[in-house]
C-alpha cells in the first residue's frame, strides 16, 4: 500500500514537473503589474500560432514576447508604449483589438453597416407588406372573381 | 419584370460568395505583412558568427541584397539552403542572421553545407529577429541600396519563390536604384 501511494506521489510530481514547463511564471514587484500583464497577455495575440494569444500559446516566440513583456512591464512602461512597440515590429495583427483607422476601419465598421443593413431591409419589407395588405389584397375585379368562383368548383369535383 | 429578377436574387448572393470563397481558397492566413516594408532595417551591434568583430545594421547596407534569417534548429532551413548556395554563386549578396542558435553548431552547419552569406550576424538572444518582426524561421528580407526592408518573404526560398517574387523586385531595385 505505501509502495502504490510512493508510486502516485511519484506519478503526480512527474506531471507538475510538466505542467510547470508548459507554461513560465514571472514574479512581479506589484500585484497591480501582474493584473496588467494577464490583461496584455491576453490582448496580444501569437505571430506564429495565429488563433491563440500570447498568454495561451506555447510557440517560442509566444514565450519571448511573454518574457518581454514582463521585462517592459518592470521597467515602467505604460500599456500603450508596450502595443506601440508590438504593433511597430509584428503589425496591428499583433493586437485582438486593433486601433480603428486605415486597413482596420472595415473591422470596426462592418458589423455597425451589417446590422444596419439588416435593419433597413427589415423596415422596407414591412413597409411593402403592410401596403400590399391594406390597399389591393382584399379588392378582386368581377373577372378575378368569376375566374376564383370557378377555380374553387374545379377543386371541388377533383376532390 | 421586377419579381423575376427578384428570384434570381439567391443566384447573384451565391455567386457573389463564390467568388469571395474562391480568391480564399488560394490565400495563406499565416503569411503576415511585415510591419517594416518601406522602412530602414532596425539598429543592431552584435557579434559577427565566427569572428571577433561586432557588426552594426550599416555593415548590411551598399547594395540591394537578401538577408535571410535562419538557424540550424530550423528544418525548412536546410531545405532551401542549397537553393540560398545557388544564388550567393550567381552573384546576389546574401547576409544572414543566426537567429536564438549556438554558434558552434551553426559554424559547423556552414562548413558542411557550404556559406552562401557574405556575413552572418550571430543573434544568440533573438534581439534582432525581435525587432524585425521574425515569427517564424527562414524569413528573408529583401533590402535596397540605402537598407531599407521592401520585402519580407516568410519560408522557405526555392526557386519558384525566386523567380515569381524576389528576383522582379530585386532586379528593379538593381537597376532603378530607388523605390521601385
Amino acid at each position: 500500500m505505501i509502495r502504490f501511494r510512493l508510486l502516485c506521489l511519484a506519478g503526480l510530481l512527474v506531471i507538475a514537473g510538466q505542467a510547470r514547463a508548459l507554461i513560465e511564471t514571472y514574479d512581479f514587484s506589484s500585484p497591480e503589474l501582474e493584473a496588467r500583464y494577464q490583461t496584455l497577455s491576453e490582448e496580444l495575440r501569437c505571430p506564429k500560432c495565429q488563433n491563440q494569444n500570447i498568454a495561451d500559446s506555447n510557440a517560442p516566440i509566444a514565450q519571448d514576447l511573454r518574457k518581454l513583456l514582463h521585462e517592459q512591464l518592470e521597467q515602467g512602461a505604460s500599456d500603450d508604449e508596450i502595443l506601440d512597440y508590438m504593433v511597430a515590429r509584428y503589425g496591428e495583427f499583433v493586437r485582438y483589438r486593433p486601433r480603428f483607422g486605415g486597413a482596420t476601419a472595415i473591422l470596426w465598421l462592418a458589423p455597425m453597416l451589417l446590422l444596419l443593413a439588416g435593419i433597413a431591409i427589415v423596415v422596407v419589407m414591412l413597409r411593402v407588406r403592410a401596403r400590399a395588405t391594406r390597399s389591393g389584397a382584399v379588392a378582386l375585379s368581377a373577372q378575378e372573381q368569376a375566374r376564383l368562383q370557378s377555380l374553387l368548383e374545379l377543386a371541388e369535383q377533383d376532390s | 419584370m421586377g419579381s423575376r429578377l427578384k428570384l434570381f436574387l439567391p443566384l447573384f448572393v451565391f455567386a457573389l460568395l463564390a467568388v469571395f470563397l474562391f480568391r480564399g481558397l488560394g490565400l495563406d492566413p499565416t503569411e503576415l505583412p511585415s510591419a517594416l516594408i518601406d522602412r530602414p532595417l532596425p539598429a543592431f551591434n552584435l557579434p559577427a558568427l565566427g569572428q571577433e568583430r561586432m557588426v552594426t545594421q550599416a555593415d548590411l547596407v551598399g547594395a540591394p541584397s537578401l538577408v535571410n534569417v535562419w538557424a540550424t534548429w530550423c528544418v525548412s532551413c536546410r531545405v532551401e539552403h542549397p537553393y540560398l548556395k545557388q544564388l550567393s554563386d550567381s552573384g546576389v549578396p546574401i547576409y544572414g542572421i543566426d537567429y536564438k542558435d549556438d554558434d558552434a553548431q551553426a559554424l559547423q552547419w556552414l562548413e558542411e553545407l557550404g556559406n552562401p552569406y557574405r556575413l552572418t550576424v550571430a543573434d544568440r538572444a533573438g534581439t534582432l529577429g525581435l525587432d524585425l518582426g521574425v515569427y517564424g524561421a527562414p524569413e528573408t528580407y529583401l533590402l535596397d541600396s540605402a537598407g531599407v526592408i521592401r520585402y519580407r518573404h516568410v519560408g522557405v526560398v526555392d526557386e519558384r519563390v525566386w523567380r515569381d517574387v524576389l528576383e522582379p523586385l530585386y532586379l528593379q531595385l538593381k537597376n532603378g536604384g530607388g523605390a521601385p
